[in-house]
């Protein structure tokens, strides 16, 4: 379609999607949990991520009311740590360690290899939902790399061939 | 009679399946009828032979490692719980832990209960020499303990190698009514574990390290900002705080002292930034990790704008002994400045991966071999890189080196946190400076020039001087644009990214000049 692009007018970013009734009672929890806690909005965002799996782009502009913040501040908090995600993820997550350690056992391999099988490249999901793909720079492993985390359970000396029995990818 | 036996809770022991291997282990001693006591204590630090499971016999505790689920039947068989001769001859019989020569060359001051008590167990903490070193700080005058970490030659552990005792002394000498304790537990640096393993093999080491800072600086308050990519950890360092506050160890009047410090764990966000010691205050404020100008200093200026002791784990870990045995015996060990032990971490292409504490002096030669016994893939070693992310890749050449801070300055290194990741001869080291440069671009906060753009212009004029490109222009180009990070970036980030470029760049040219020639 390359070409055929009509230029767009500039527009201020669509809203975001409403959280539905169901988030928005948990988000709510959460903050009246924590809200009085010094610099609560990590705790927050945390708590708000363990309950839902992320962070509603629409949790934003509640989030900021209950902490008398601006909706900027919320959302470049957000969007400023790699543990925050936006978008609703897979079943489980699944970390890589990128880092040098992890490199000298061959990471790069494997994750060429997790790529590949998962079919999704990092911070994709699965055509089935089951698994969230994340980068990560380091789970303290170093000495029994290349290592992984699925959910919070840590994996260590992982190969193409164990990392298959791990997700159950038929042969 | 029941035998106590000891399977790690540790992460990395979990990771190789110690979790399996305990219910194994139970599960066979039901079956068998026979009466065991399992205690989930922390690793002994030898992973390569993680899961290590120990047995309290006559003679001391007997190991036994990498065991496996299969391989528990067995053991039984070999009567391992009665520790007799049939056990220590089964192939898996490691004979008595203390014993093992990696254990037993080491200088555990910092370390000296990891993989010995029950983590969680203050009885074992107690028995283990636990809460002397803050009975001690609590007779003495608050100046007095500032002084014996000064005169202790303690420095911080991190990776910057500050006297601990000048920033306790400057926090100590700065009125104000309320001042924080912040430790700093957002152990990034890949190659680095030290951290962890104290935060889940002996957590009551670090709440004390931090009580005492309290009493000595004037602080009621103390946060442990710990990387969420730690769960093991969280779980441990909230369960030992909640044991410390039900056993008056934590709180008002703690130990019947008059005092109080009270103590809580924030988690990061996955931000290896938040390992810089403003960037870690201003996220802890509930900000975007940015780093901050300085001055004003922490120890003036720091966590909401008061007063901030802020050290890393082992640094903290690191004062218990400190006041229990006094500054004198601590300062013993080590050369030159740099006073003390520091826990050596062997990763990455290493064939006996672990923790070795030693004091400062050992050199890289010594760990890597005597100790980690060569590349685990069994090729030479060809590069190791010192001190995380930000720190140089050093040569075959060099491997001779002390550990020490100074001694490794002259040779363009950092000792840091102490991490060593190994390489074997299958290394790509331009892919190895390039890496260093993405990163840097991933994890820059974004406030200087020369850090944000700089790294993500340093990818691209690797990839062209790899591919070939015009090379002598941009190796010139290269070099510049690592001056200007090194002088004009704000923070270590930008500033030490250079050390594994260049360092990759003056150690080993030829890496980058391969696809060039395949080229032509």
């Amino acid at each position: 379609m390359k070409g055929q692009l009509q230029e767009q007018p500039i527009r201020p970013m669509p809203a975001a999607r409403p959280l539905a009734a169901a988030e928005r009672v948990k988000v709510l929890e959460v903050t009246a949990r924590l809200r009085t806690l010094p610099g609560a909005l990590l705790p927050i965002l945390h708590g708000v991520q363990d309950a839902l799996g992320y962070v509603p782009p629409g949790a934003v502009t509640l989030i900021a009311a209950e902490l008398n913040l601006t909706r900027a501040e919320v959302h470049g908090v957000v969007t400023f740590y790699h543990y925050f995600r936006t978008a609703k993820p897979g079943k489980q997550v699944l970390q890589l360690c990128r880092a040098e350690a992890c490199q000298a056992l061959g990471a790069v391999a494997l994750e060429q290899h997790v790529k590949r099988r998962l079919g999704v490249d990092f911070h994709g999901t699965t055509a089935d939902g089951r698994y969230t793909l994340e980068p990560v720079y380091c789970l303290g492993n170093c000495a029994c790399g290349p290592s992984l985390m699925l959910d919070r359970e840590l994996h260590g000396r992982v190969s193409a061939d164990s990392f298959d029995a791990l997700v159950g990818v038929a042969s | 009679m029941s035998v106590r036996v000891y399977v790690p809770q540790d992460a990395t022991a979990l990771s190789l399946g110690a979790d399996a291997v305990a219910k194994a282990i139970v599960g066979e001693a039901q079956r068998r009828g026979v009466e065991v006591r399992l205690v989930r204590n922390g690793s002994r630090g030898l992973f390569w032979l993680e899961p290590l499971v120990e047995v309290e016999t006559a003679a001391g505790r007997v190991a036994y490692g990498p065991v496996r689920v299969p391989d528990v039947a067995g053991l039984f068989d070999a009567g391992f719980l009665e520790g007799g001769r049939p056990a220590l001859g089964h192939p898996l019989s490691l004979g008595v832990t203390d014993e093992i020569p990696y254990l037993k060359k080491q200088e555990r001051l910092t370390f000296a209960r990891v993989g010995i008590t029950d983590p969680l167990s203050l009885d074992d903490y107690l028995v283990h020499d636990g809460y002397r070193g803050l009975k001690h700080a609590l007779a003495m005058a608050p100046a007095d303990i500032v002084q014996a970490v000064t005169d202790s030659g303690l420095r911080g552990r991190g990776g910057a190698a500050f006297p601990a005792g000048i920033k306790w002394k400057t926090v100590h000498g700065t009125e104000s009514a309320q001042k924080y304790i912040v430790c700093n537990a957002d152990e990034g640096d890949s190659g680095t574990f030290s951290d962890r393993m104290v935060m889940e093999g002996d957590p009551f080491v670090l709440i004390e390290g931090m009580t005492i800072a309290g009493m000595a600086v004037g602080a009621s308050r103390g946060y442990i900002y710990l990387r969420c990519e730690y769960p093991h950890a969280h779980r441990t360092l909230n369960a030992a705080i909640a044991t410390a506050y039900a056993r008056n160890c934590l709180g008002a009047d703690l130990l019947g002292s008059g005092r109080s410090f009270d103590l809580e764990v924030r988690l990061g966000a996955g931000a290896y930034i938040c390992g810089e010691e403003t960037s870690l205050l201003e996220s802890l404020e509930g900000k975007r990790g940015q780093i901050r100008f300085k001055p004003p200093l922490p120890a003036i200026k720091g966590l909401f704008g008061q007063p901030t002791v802020i050290n890393n784990v082992i640094t903290f870990a690191s004062v218990p002994v400190i006041l229990d045995r006094g500054a004198p015996y601590y300062k013993e060990y080590g050369m030159g400045r740099s006073r003390g032990t520091l826990p050596f971490q062997l990763t990455g292409n290493i064939k006996r991966g672990g923790l070795v504490e030693k004091a400062f002096g050992v050199t890289l030669r010594e760990l890597l071999y005597d100790y980690g016994g060569g590349s685990y893939s069994g090729r030479p070693i060809r590069a190791v890189q010192v001190g995380g992310p930000l720190g140089a890749y050093i040569p075959a050449s060099r491997f001779d080196v002390p550990m020490d801070y100074e001694e490794f300055a002259k040779i363009g290194g950092m000792v840091g946190h102490g991490g060593i990741v190994v390489f074997d001869d299958s290394v790509d080291m331009a892919a190895q400076a390039r890496y260093a440069m993405e990163f840097c671009a991933v994890e820059s906060c974004g406030k200087c020039t020369p850090c944000r753009i700089g790294s993500t212009r340093g990818v691209e004029v690797i990839d062209r001087l790899v591919a070939g490109q015009q090379p002598v222009k941009q190796e010139a180009l290269l070099r510049d644009l690592c001056e200007t990070m090194t002088h004009g970036s704000l923070c270590a980030l930008g500033g030490l990214t250079p050390g594994p470029v260049l360092s990759a760049l003056n150690h080993f040219p030829e890496d980058f000049k391969r696809h060039a020639k395949a080229a032509a």
